[in-house]
């Protein structure tokens, strides 16, 4: 917030305000010259395609909340209110709705572009430390908008996750006891969720502001994964990478309203069409989508941890599975140590390509098997998959860094990309 | 960048698809056989007289258990009858209205501003004169079972004789698309059972088609102003894309 020296800008009026307030002097700096490598993919759109679904799923949401009521009775009917009677009210609730399912597939990208180019190594690891924390944030999120419209599965749903808690040896039972505020999933349940569900998206607004603040400290890494070294490697950018990242956008947009009008309940479950019934429970109780490599991961864990052959127990396996499944979000924001390669880009880096490759097919054969009981075949796929992905991690990542023999990288970004040019 | 595109686009719809094709796959157990339906595809609208038979099959037949809650008479309009014939069909109906200047509760017609009267006060009411079941409400029916219309013709038409080794429990009745084939509604349709105003025979396969397709309208009124606006909204976003991409081109021209 320093008040250095500034340019004068032409309008009188925005001059004027600009020497009490320099907004427009920081949006230029930040926004308007801000150099920006210039060898960007596409991949690097997504940003700000997340950016756009963050404040889509804010606008949307503040308009349902104004016609949703968070009490066990009439959260459901309130919603089939909205989506028969309110005014383009099922436009709101397909669009929230689906918002969610655009936001992980939005931020997965994102993540797994981080990953790939390396961007979360030195100098940027808080950049992506604060990338986890929202990536955290965004599951508590859509975690506790799922229990909303108190359907069987929001019910149940919302059962069987804060039920982990009672794994904690000691206080777990007292916990949980704390956290629905009560002895079951039941009304007081409902209106914290809903508290917090409209909390939580503006404390994410915060700590996305901090990621895109220690963003605009390091600089953008790029495909190539090496620093610009001077002004004919970057561009501004805008107009560069405003309109690029515009036409991504609009790219998205079809997606999105494609899911929206055609087939908005194409990634929702029936029974989240029924009334929430604690005396019923439904066959299958099935997260989102974007949670089931997690859910996997929570039940593939189906023994308890001790010492062999003896029945010393430390770890027993319900709570196995629970740090099994939140340890598998917490490492990623441990992957700029756990990767020692001094080269960032996958491109130069062959056997990270491959591992990584490995990583995204665990991640989508954990995301399958999540979706199938926890038994026979499918269990022993979420349990090798599990295993892979924990290994790259702790075992690969910090190993590849000291085997692997990485391609020559180029002298700089402008020398590459003219050369590929030619 | 061509092949960045390519990639990004196959890495997309395959992780896509993969994680959720098999969410919808659990569903049901038996294979539904898939009709033919008017609102089927992003163009489908629904078939008005097919929706006027189809409540008309609810009137008759469904609604002496089922409840439809969540439909006003007055939505009848989306069916295609007029404000008279909607006050009718509602005054047919009888409601609990009140209390009155005495504080007295009392009896009056349907309105079109009324809910679709149920035909139990209550659940334990539903509960005792069937045998111990709850026949849900069908306003949802059609959105929260898997297969939707295609399940609700299915169950309609898949009464069977139970398989020799199954002994089929007292008061249910063998279903071949019900989740575990016991169920305790009795088959709800006969052939000739109602009198369409059209020439439409009535079978029980016609039947069951067509009140599948209009508890298909209850669960989801707005389907056709949905498609319309998304056919509208994907031409303008496709042209927006396609302008941006020219404007990205023109802008980046110098640096490639």
């Amino acid at each position: 917030m320093g008040s250095g020296p500034r340019e004068d800008f032409k309008n009188p009026v925005v001059n004027w305000i600009d020497e009490r307030l320099p907004v427009f002097t920081l949006m230029q700096k930040e926004y308007g010259v801000f150099p920006t490598p210039k060898n960007f993919n596409y991949f690097w759109n997504f940003g700000a395609i997340a950016m756009v679904v963050l404040v889509t799923m804010i606008v949307t949401g503040i308009f349902l909340a104004m016609n949703y009521t968070a009490h066990e009775d009439m959260a459901f009917d309130s919603v089939e209110r909205i989506m028969r009677d309110v005014n383009y009210g099922w436009l709101l609730r397909y669009i929230h709705m689906n918002g969610a399912s655009m936001f992980f597939i939005a931020i997965y990208i994102h993540i797994y572009r981080g990953m790939y180019y390396g961007s979360y190594k030195k100098p940027r690891e808080l950049l992506w430390i604060l990338g986890v924390l929202i990536l955290v944030l965004l599951m508590a999120t859509a975690f506790m908008g799922y229990t909303l419209p108190w359907s069987q599965m929001s019910g149940w749903g919302a059962t069987v996750i804060t039920s982990l808690f009672s794994a904690i040896p000691l206080v777990g039972d007292s916990l949980l006891t704390w956290l629905w505020g009560g002895f079951s999933v039941d009304n007081p349940t409902l209106n914290r969720f809903y508290a917090l569900h409209y909390l939580l998206p503006f404390v994410i607004c915060a700590v996305v502001f901090l990621h895109i603040w220690a963003l605009h400290v390091t600089g953008s890494n790029n495909p190539l994964g090496i620093e610009p070294k001077g002004p004919q490697d970057t561009l501004p950018f805008h107009p560069y990478y405003t309109m690029k990242d515009s036409f991504g956008i609009c790219v998205f947009l079809v997606f999105f309203a494609f899911m929206v009008f055609f087939a908005p309940n194409y990634l929702n479950h029936a029974d989240h069409y029924v009334p929430f019934d604690p005396l019923v429970t439904p066959q299958h109780i099935v997260p989102e989508w974007y949670f089931l490599p997690f859910y996997a991961i929570l039940r593939a864990v189906t023994f308890d941890i001790g010492i062999p052959l003896t029945k010393i127990v430390f770890i027993e396996a319900k709570l196995g599975g629970v740090l099994a499944m939140f340890g598998s979000i917490a490492l990623l924001g441990f992957m700029p140590w756990l990767d020692t390669s001094k080269v960032r880009s996958a491109k130069f880096r062959p056997m990270y390509k491959l591992a990584l490759f490995g990583l995204v097919a665990a991640f989508v054969a954990l995301g399958i098997a999540g979706a199938k009981p926890a038994e026979g075949l499918w269990l022993y796929v979420s349990q090798v998959s599990m295993a892979y992905y924990f290994a790259f991690f702790v075992v690969i990542l910090p190993m590849l860094g000291k085997i692997e023999k990485t391609k020559p990288l180029p002298g700089s970004i402008h020398e590459a990309v003219t050369a590929k040019a030619k | 960048m061509k092949k960045q595109i390519l990639t990004l686009a196959v890495v997309a719809v395959a992780g896509f698809g993969a994680f959720v094709a098999p969410v919808n796959a659990a569903g049901t157990a038996v294979e539904l056989p898939k009709r033919d339906w008017s609102f089927d595809g992003a163009l489908g609208t629904y078939d008005r007289n097919q929706l006027q038979r189809g409540f008309q099959v609810y009137k008759e037949v469904c609604a002496a258990c089922h409840g439809l809650d969540r439909v006003f008479y007055r939505n009848l309009t989306a069916l295609g009858y007029n404000e008279e014939q909607i006050k009718t069909i509602a005054s047919e109906y009888s409601v609990v209205d009140g209390p009155d200047d005495e504080g007295e509760m009392f009896d009056r017609p349907a309105r079109p501003s009324d809910r679709f009267v149920g035909p139990y006060p209550n659940i334990q009411a539903a509960r005792s004169v069937n045998n111990g079941a709850y026949p849900p409400d069908l306003s949802l029916i059609a959105k929260s079972r898997a297969g939707g219309a295609d399940y609700i013709a299915a169950l309609l038409t898949g009464y069977e004789q139970a398989p020799a080794d199954v002994e089929v429990m007292a008061g249910m009745h063998w279903n071949k698309y019900f989740n575990g084939h016991q169920i305790a509604m009795a088959a709800p349709l006969t052939d000739g059972q109602v009198s369409y105003a059209d020439e439409t025979p009535t079978t029980v396969d016609q039947m069951a088609q067509d009140v599948a397709a209009f508890l298909t309208w209850a669960a989801e009124p707005h389907m056709e102003v949905r498609k319309r606006m998304g056919v509208k909204v994907l031409i303008f976003l496709s042209i927006f894309a396609f302008i941006m991409y020219r404007v990205k081109r023109k802008i980046w021209r110098d640096v490639h």
